[in-house]
């Protein structure tokens, strides 16, 4: 295998990594994902690693730059399924994982995703009600 | 005297491609599990073993793996050395600081490795090489 399946559910996309990846297959994956949010206006990505036995400092640094990427492109990503092992494991190697939100596994990261996409809907409200609520907002 | 280091098992894996550093995780996670180490310590090796096989790849230009389960006494545990022929470390210290890197990696491939295991060497050259050992041992 050479590329990491991207799925898209709703305006979701679910990337379920079920492979020990090759550094080359990750940087790919970084530049599907971003071709895929611009492609498909996905509002938020979500990055199932359940499966992954370690998470080293390629990996861990994928993950941050894909959330950057996702950010840049107003989607938010949430990483899924981390194993306790791992986790433990990634302290210890001196790796935050900065700006990469989190959740024990994909119903709870679906949920997440969807509390931030509505959030930001109704910040969008105004907008689509015309211009007299944009007018009058400064100031007031 | 002291109780010398029996090798059980090992295996030798050259490292010349991405694939190539899969492969020596997986070695490594096969050996662990053989070792009996619990889940977190075979997590540690295998995330350590991940890194000085990219750094072998990367920097020392390609080199190989030596993965072995080791006896010391009652004590088992997994030996992994990582060799090279490629410029070697000109400063260890300073590749040793977290956060450091000559490359665009993140710098904590040595100084992580070195915190997960129980034992870590490194011996190194300007222009003839690195090699780097570490250790860890069943509870
Ligand atoms: N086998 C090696 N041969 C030569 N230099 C190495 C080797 N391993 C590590 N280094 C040097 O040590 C630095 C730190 O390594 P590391 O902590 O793994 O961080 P990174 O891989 O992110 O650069 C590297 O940037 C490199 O300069
Ligand atoms: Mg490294």
């Amino acid at each position: 295998m050479d590329r990491v399946p991207i799925l898209k559910i709703g305006d979701i996309l679910l990337v379920s990594i079920q492979v020990d990846l090759q550094d080359h297959i990750a940087l790919a994956l970084q530049e599907d994902l971003g071709d895929k949010i611009v492609a498909t206006s996905a509002r938020g990505v979500l990055i199932d690693i359940s499966a992954l036995e370690i998470v080293d400092s390629f990996i861990g640094r994928m993950l941050s730059t894909i959330a950057s990427i996702s950010r840049v492109l107003d989607a938010e990503t949430v990483v899924v399924g981390m194993r306790p092992a791992v986790a433990i494991t990634l302290v210890e190697l001196g790796l935050s994982l900065g700006g990469v939100r989190t959740a024990l596994d994909v119903d709870r990261g679906m949920a997440m995703l969807a509390a931030s996409t509505e959030v930001r809907d109704d910040e969008l409200e105004p907008d689509e009600h015309g211009a007299i609520d944009t007018v009058s907002a400064p100031g007031d | 005297m002291p109780t010398p280091v029996v090798v059980e098992s090992g295996e030798i894996h050259e490292i010349h491609t991405d694939a190539d550093v899969v492969r020596v995780r997986q070695a490594a996670r096969t050996l662990a599990l053989s070792a009996k180490l619990s889940l977190v310590d075979q997590t540690k090796l295998v995330t350590a073993a991940s890194e000085l096989a990219r750094n072998t790849l990367v920097y020392g230009g390609g080199g190989r793996a030596t993965v072995e389960v080791v006896r010391l006494g009652p004590r088992r545990g997994v030996r992994a050395v990582f060799v090279d022929e490629g410029p070697g470390i000109p400063d260890l210290d300073l590749a040793l600081t977290d956060g450091w890197t000559s490359g665009s990696g993140m710098g904590l491939g040595l100084s992580g490795a070195r915190r997960l295991v129980d034992e870590f060497e490194v011996s190194t050259d300007v222009g003839t090489g690195t090699t780097v050992s570490v250790v860890k041992w069943t509870r």
